[in-house]
Order: C-alpha cells, then structure tokens, then sequence
C-alpha cells in the first residue's frame, strides 16, 4: 500500500485560497492511513471553519472513489460533479493527484497529502513501515526476504555499514533497526550465510530512473510466450 | 593480499614494521595552515596520517586538497579519506585519478556518517555504491586499469586500499560487522583501521576473530585531550565507552578544580600515557595488529611521549 501523510491544513488553505467551492476526493484505494468519505468530509468542515473565521464564503462537496489511480474508475466517479466546482482537492497518494488532473485537465487538483512510501502497518510498532523502495531489481532473494534499499537509511548493497550499534542505525537516534543486522540474524538462522558473505557488485540505476514506463505490449510478450511454451508442452 | 605496496605505509608493514598513523581533520575554512602544522608536528613519529572527509556529515573543505598539500609542503604520506556519501561512480572515479596525479597512494574507503546526522540535515546522500562497491572501484582501476565498468584508463593508478571497521558492538551485530570486513578483504582492501576502542580484551578477542582474513589491521586510538572531549566520545560516538576509571580521572582535572593550565595540561598527559601506552604495549607484544592508528586531532605534541620506544 502507498503510505501518506495529510499536509498541513495551513498548506491546504494557502493553495485553495483563490477558491470558494471545492469538490474533496478521497481515495478508497490502496492509500493509508484510510483517506475515503469520512476523511474527505472532516476536510472539508476544517477548511469551512478556517474560511469562517477569515470571514470567507466556502462550500465543498465530499465524496470518494474506488480507486483515485485508474483513470477510467475516476472518470466515472466524479464526471457528473466536477462541473459544479471551482477546483479539486484529491486525497489520494501523488499518482491519485496526476490522474485526476490527466482527466480533468480544465481544473486543477490539489494534493491534500505527502506521499510518503510503499509499506504497511506494522502492528506491534503500532506504525508504517517502509518496505519497498521500487529499485527495479529487486534483491529479497538474495537477503533473506528482507529489503536493504528500503530498510538501510544508505541503502547499501554490501552492508551492515559502521554506524550500527547493537543492531540499531545511526540515523533515527539509534531507534530503527540496522536491515543489514537483521539480514545477517535471519540468514544465520536459516544456514544461508553464505548469501551475507557474497560480494553484491555495482547496481545498474538506471533501472530507477526516472521518468520511467513499461509499455504494454512487454506484458502481452510475456502472455504470449507463456502460451507457445505451454501449447509446445 | 598479492598487490604491490604502493605507499610507505604498505611498504613498512610488509617490512614487518609495527607501524603509527596519526589522523588530520580539516574543518569549514579556507585555510590549511593549522593541518600544516599539525602535520609538521607529527610528522616524525607517524608513517602516514589520515586526512579526514567531512566527519560526522558535516559539511567541510574537500579532504583531497590537504592530504595533497600535507605531502608536498610537510613531506608526510597521507591516507586520504574518502567517502560515497557525497559522491557517485563517476565522481568518486574522478577523485581517484585526481588523487593518483597528485601523488596520493593510500585512500581510506569509508560510507561515511550519513548526511542527516551533519550540519546540513537536508543533504540528499548519494550512496550509489557502497564501501565494498568503491574498493572494488579502486581494485579496477589499480589492478586492471580499468574504470568499474570497464572502460581503459590511460597512465596507471598505484593506490593501496584501506577499509575501516567498527569493533564496538557485541553478539550478532559484531558477527556482521566481521563477516562484512571479509567481504571487504576479499574484494581488494589492503589495510584495515579501527574505529576509536578503549577495551583492550574486547579488541584483542576482535584482533583474534579477524586473524582469518589476513589483512594488516591498525588498531585506532584516540588520546583525550579533556574531559569534555572525553564525555563527548562517550556520550555521542556510536558504541564508544570511555572507560569509567579513565572518565574520573580525567573529570579531576576539568578547570574549576585545577585551575592551574600548566599542572592541568602535565595531569592530562600523564593520564593518558598511563592509560595507552601499556595498551599500545599490549597490542604490539600480543596481537598480529600491523600498528596504532592515533587519532590525536590537535594533541599530536603527545606523540614523542606516547610513541617513545614503542
């Protein structure tokens, strides 16, 4: 899931400021903590409130989709409202903000959130926790099934690095567990420190930079080879 | 470890020699006057002395321009530390060549302390490789002549790689740490330097785990100039405990009770020769470390004590 944190509502303020009637749209997706109706509507009372106390006139309509990422699943969801309203303030993750804004390109759309990464809750830590940092080459196989571009603050392929103590990283006071300790751990458990001994050589970056894509026809390719080989078989 | 020596202090320590370096930290100026001297100072008791990269992330004058400066004008070799926080491939490339055309024959390959610890929190680091990734880079260059991605280079780069370790931790943790030094070893580095210890037993234990990889190892110290550089290792340096004995002594000489300078300076000498040179002793009789790495930044007037008939 993509992981987002809400801007401040001063932020918010100052970039509808030209606006006196809103549509709010929250994102039903993959987006967390939850940013759907209930999130949208509280936004919405809390900008009322400020543009009251300003002595300004404001409306806003609440309202959330399915899945703010998929062009066509947004298009159907608020293309019967977005006439009715001066801008648009989406609560989705980034790629929620550029879709609305891609099919709606006469109005504009405003992050109400930072993204801030791929992860999950981690229960017992009562957190999110950053999991996957998309560098296109993905090394669990390697690590005992836990990520060192994600989990170490320098991303190191060869780690641990010298600023871990008892297992704890250097960046976040001490706090945050060194990925490269709890990778050699789970190896060592598991009779594998020979994957933790092996030298890992340069990464190849430009699997990670951007702007980036994947055209369809790759995924189609694939489909297609998958069939010939199984029709062989 | 089949490359050649290509520095004084590789040579000495193939020579079997039991060798010292000393350690210079330039800070945020444009003056190197005070490295200079530094240097001159130490220059007679130490092989070779590191010259530091912006230690602690803090954003300091480029390390390659004094440890260039500190050969020529001082005539002492340097170890010129260099880190792939703030630099990529290719810069990190261009600091070698750079390097070997100035006469640099040691580099100290470090990841160095990440920039959010500095004193430009909101640096972006660069890390593209890591420590392991640029010895192999310095490898490349020195044994093949090429660059890491294979690219020919013209003229030759004589460098000797050193790698640093952190003998500070315990159980797993420290188990990594040695586990991640072979890799290093085993990847090209020539020499191996310490981080700051202070516990002979738990150093000489390491000094024996690490015996495995047959790579000269200097064990680094670091002379307390006072109490309040003392505390400062103890409470900020990552897993660094002064030891308490040493702390108290050292807290009896703070100003406000031996407002005397000249009894206070001759009290602090003598507590740490008291303390490190049965260490260094120590060290040389009963380990196979290859020498000392001092880190006495601007308390190098305590080295023809310190040093003497070691």
């Amino acid at each position: 899931m993509i992981v987002t944190k809400l801007k401040s509502l001063e932020e918010i303020y100052d970039m509808i400021k030209p606006y006196s009637n809103v549509l709010i749209a929250g994102c039903d997706g993959c987006c967390q903590p939850p940013r759907g109706i209930h999130e949208a509507n509280n936004l919405g009372k809390m900008l009322k409130l400020k543009k009251m106390v300003d002595g300004e006139k404001f409306d806003y309509k609440a309202t959330t989709v399915l899945r703010q990422c998929d062009d066509k699943i947004a298009a159907t969801a608020l293309r019967s409202l977005v006439d009715d309203y001066d801008a648009i303030i989406s609560m989705a993750c980034g790629i929620g903000v550029q879709i609305l804004t891609k099919v709606f390109p006469e109005k504009l759309t405003f992050p109400a959130q930072n993204t801030m990464f791929n992860g999950a809750a981690d229960h017992e830590k009562n957190s999110y926790v950053e999991y996957c940092n998309q560098c296109g080459d993905c090394l669990l196989g390697i690590t005992g099934g836990i990520c060192p571009v994600a989990g170490c603050a320098k991303s190191l392929m060869n780690g641990p690095c010298g600023g871990q103590i008892d297992g704890k990283c250097e960046v976040g006071d001490y706090k945050i567990d060194c990925a490269w300790v709890n990778i050699y751990k789970r190896l060592k458990k598991l009779g594998r420190l020979d994957l933790f001994e092996k030298y890992r050589p340069k990464r190849d970056y430009r699997l990670m930079t951007s702007p980036s894509f994947i055209d369809f026809l790759e995924l189609d390719e694939i489909e297609e080879e998958i069939n010939e080989k199984e029709a062989k078989a | 470890m089949s490359r050649p020596a290509y520095s004084n202090l590789m040579k000495a320590i193939k020579d079997g020699k039991f060798v010292f370096t000393g350690e210079l930290e330039p800070v945020k100026t444009v003056s190197l006057d005070y490295i200079i001297h530094s240097a001159e100072m130490m220059k007679d008791y130490v092989v070779a002395a590191n010259v530091t990269d912006g230690p602690q992330g803090f954003a300091y004058i480029n390390s390659l321009v004094p440890s260039m400066k500190v050969q020529q004008e001082v005539g002492l070799e340097t170890i010129y530390q260099c880190t792939v926080r703030d630099r990529n491939r290719i810069a990190l490339m261009a600091d070698v060549l750079a390097a070997s055309n100035v006469g640099i024959k040691n580099i100290l390959t470090l990841s160095g302390d990440h920039a959010a610890l500095g004193d430009n929190p909101g640096a972006k680091p660069v890390y593209d490789l890591d420590c392991s990734q640029f010895i192999d880079l310095i490898s490349h260059m020195v044994d093949k002549g090429t660059d890491i991605h294979g690219n020919d280079i013209d003229g030759k780069v004589e460098i000797n790689i050193g790698s640093a370790v952190n003998p500070n931790n315990e159980g797993e943790p420290l188990e990594a740490e040695i586990a991640k030094l072979g890799r290093k070893v085993r990847v090209g580095a020539d020499f191996i330097q310490t981080q700051t210890v202070f516990d002979i037993d738990k150093t000489k234990d390491f000094l024996k785990e690490i015996e495995k990889f047959n790579c000269p190892i200097l064990v680094g110290l670091f002379p307390l100039k006072n109490y309040g550089i003392a505390s400062y290792f103890d409470k900020y340096i990552p897993g660094v405990n002064v030891p308490k004995d040493l702390m108290k002594r050292l807290k009896k000489t703070k100003k406000k009770y031996m407002p005397d300078k000249k009894e206070r300076k001759k009290t602090i000498a003598d507590i740490n020769l008291d303390f490190f040179r049965p260490f260094m002793k120590e060290i040389k009789q009963n380990t196979k470390a290859a020498g000392i790495h001092c880190m006495a930044v601007h308390y190098e007037k305590l080295f023809p004590r310190l040093f003497k008939d070691l």
